[in-house]
């Protein structure tokens, strides 16, 4: 693996700039309705969202289902193109990129799905999904493919001889290996992971955890992690925006945000994580907030978050709240925050 | 202590599949007291839903070969099915994991929740309709009166479980069990949801059985837990205890593994290695061997019975029995 490592060195980007730069990010999805189909409104999936990620570090991403977590992660990697802003790659604007000049970037950035049953074919061996970016990206032949296959499974903690086998014969845990081996299989420096864990048992999460970490640091990877257990990306991550809505709510290290929230939106986030320690559960003070996610369609004016925020007045209705700074490396988007 | 409301004794259901008889439930007994919330803890397949499956009696195609289930002095493992249909929904109601798969998507709310006094109280229609829509409003559903009219469609997924245990209370029964009420939902809706079963629990002293995959739903929520791993209870005891004290080796290992919102630094996660086994192939001896840091010979020969482990505490651990303490790096 050492000549595998070195290559990954070539491909690194070692400038302080961001290795992901992402600049009022717009993602709207057309609703139609009617007997002709016409568009009849918007979903804003992903809202105007400004994001820095730098190399090698691991950005959580959190927010409940619909927030647009994972449509700004699969517009990141360009899998979606954005209707508006621009994403920016190792200094390079890959908002627009088409055809073959989108396929070499494909060489640079992979993600790994949640579902590990629905993301790989079930009619293909272990080898064929592994080997498949291999051959699209004419990486490897013949001989040195198979043994590039086999030393991914080796680095995923699978066992070679696997190859021949087919996805139903493994479990949730070993499908998710897979995909973390196909992801790898490019050598990117850049993967999104799109809730990687949730659809594994409890006992089997710790193992994929500790894996990407080991990865990361092996590889040099940077990680967009997304998911909607805050304890996990806590512990995964060296910054974390929250986001809410398609936008982001607040930006900071995972310690500052669990100590220090300032926005209400991830205070009452927080004191809805329950603690498996009695002792702890017990003395919480719950912010329960009320109501469910308004819809992206039609979102609230001003800060989304103010038809359940208990701290919302007027201004809050009246004008969006910018992304500002709180102290060191902590942003959020609040009139009125949370005291430190 | 009060006498137990519910008594499950010895319970064990099989399935029959191509590979063979997997034993789904194998031999677990707990009792659930008045008043109190028991929760049942595990991963998936490990038993704990088709545990309450069958003292619901719709443990079907399973069929439940030993055991009883005492509840007001009789056996629900052997009541007839006409018995059996008075006390489901009416003394013992259900709330399962997906309210959208539970709730009849062409009836509306207020039809489907008034049903178990329709049937159980015969009530008279309106009467019915009347109570659905006190206890949708008691459940926090906005405007009940006028919601009762909708279908479950246009209601979130936090809403259509309030209408599921909505449905469960009409009747006011002495035990709900709830299984994996919050899976499915976000962590503010799930937060939500939580409360309004401790509300519930609070208000009607409903005795509650809370199934869950999640340690920290337990850790709020439950006075006592089973732990259960490949069918059978590998672990019960006060939560409190449990938590701070371990005896069986999966509840160590589990609580070990899981990352904490409140942990003060980063430390590496502590995986417990392996898979859950296959409740078709189970290995000899103590199922969780194969997987254990504690493990002894004895373990993979003979299987451990549930036994007491210090003064509150249950374990099926042989280790733990002998009065070894639970300790690594």
């Amino acid at each position: 693996m050492a000549e595998t490592a070195a290559k990954h060195l070539s491909k690194a980007w070692t400038t302080n700039e961001p290795l992901v730069t992402v600049s009022d990010l717009k993602v709207w999805f057309p609703v139609a309705s009617g007997l002709m189909q016409r568009t009849t409104g918007h979903v804003h999936a992903v809202d105007g969202v400004d994001l820095e990620i730098k190399a090698g570090e691991t950005l959580g991403l959190v927010g409940e289902s619909g927030c647009g977590k994972s449509t700004l992660g699969r517009t990141v990697i360009r899998l979606i193109e954005p209707t508006a802003g621009t994403v920016t790659f190792k200094g390079e604007d890959i908002t627009h990129r088409r055809g073959e000049k989108l396929r070499v970037l494909r060489r640079d950035m992979a993600m790994i799905f949640q579902d590990p049953y629905a993301s790989l074919d079930p009619r293909q061996t272990v080898g064929d999904i592994v080997g498949e970016p291999i051959d699209v990206h004419g990486l490897a032949k013949g001989r040195e493919r198979q043994d590039r296959i086999r030393e991914l499974l080796r680095i995923v903690g699978m066992n070679p001889r696997f190859v021949d086998r087919y996805p139903h014969e493994f479990s949730g845990g070993q499908r998710q290996r897979i995909g973390i081996a196909r992801a790898l299989a490019v050598e990117p420096t850049f993967i999104v992971c799109d809730e990687p864990i949730s659809a594994l048992d409890v006992s089997i999460q710790a193992q994929i955890i500790n894996l990407l970490e080991n990865l990361q640091s092996k590889f040099n990877l940077t990680y967009l992690f997304i998911a909607h257990d805050l304890s996990v990306v806590k512990h995964i991550s060296s910054r974390i925006a929250v986001m809410y809505l398609g936008k982001i709510m607040e930006l900071a290290p995972g310690q500052q945000l669990y100590r220090r929230p300032r926005h209400p939106y991830t205070g009452s986030l927080l004191s809805a994580i329950p603690i498996p320690d009695p002792k702890i559960e017990l003395k919480r003070q719950r912010v329960i907030i009320q109501g469910d996610v308004a819809s992206p369609v039609n979102p609230p004016s001003g800060c989304r978050f103010r038809t359940r925020c208990p701290r919302a007045r007027q201004h809050c209705a009246e004008e969006v709240p910018p992304l500002e700074s709180f102290g060191a490396e902590q942003m959020a988007a609040c009139f009125y925050p949370l005291e430190a | 202590m009060a006498q137990p409301l519910l008594e499950v004794d010895d319970l064990h259901t099989v399935f029959s599949t191509k590979e063979g008889v997997v034993k789904a439930v194998d031999g677990v007994s707990f009792e659930l007291y008045p008043g109190e919330t028991l929760g049942i803890v595990g991963e998936s397949g490990c038993g704990k839903s088709v545990t309450a499956m069958s003292i619901m009696r719709l443990q079907r195609p399973g069929r439940i070969v030993g055991g009883r289930v005492m509840f007001k002095g009789q056996d629900l493992t052997r009541v007839s099915d006409y018995e059996m249909r008075e006390i489901r929904g009416k003394e013992i109601a259900m709330i399962f994991q997906d309210p959208m798969t539970s709730l009849n998507p062409v009836y509306r709310v207020g039809w489907q929740v008034a049903e178990p006094t329709r049937l159980h109280n015969s009530f008279d229609p309106k009467r019915a309709l009347a109570s659905a829509v006190e206890m949708l409003g008691r459940v926090g559903i906005p405007s009940p009166a006028a919601r009762q009219k909708d279908y479950p469609h246009q209601f979130s997924g936090g809403m259509r479980q309030r209408v599921m245990i909505a449905m469960g209370l009409t009747t006011t029964p002495q035990v709900l069990i709830a299984d994996e009420p919050t899976t499915a939902l976000d962590v503010t809706i799930q937060a939500q949801i939580l409360d309004l079963l401790r509300d519930v629990n609070r208000e009607f002293g409903t005795a509650t059985i809370l199934i869950t995959h999640n340690l920290g739903v337990v850790a709020g929520m439950c006075q006592r837990l089973v732990v259960m791993y490949a069918g059978k209870i590998v672990e019960s005891g006060p939560t409190a205890d449990v938590f701070a004290n371990p005896k069986h080796p999966y509840t160590w290992s589990l609580l070990r593994s899981i990352p904490r919102l409140d942990a003060e630094q980063h430390e590496p996660l502590r995986p417990i290695e392996g898979l859950p086994p296959s409740l078709v192939d189970l290995p000899t001896g103590c199922a969780f061997h194969p997987r254990c840091v504690f493990r002894v010979d004895r373990c993979s020969r003979d299987t451990p019975p549930l036994a007491q482990v210090g003064s509150t505490q249950r374990a099926a651990c042989w280790v733990t029995q002998a009065g070894t303490e639970l300790k690594g790096g």
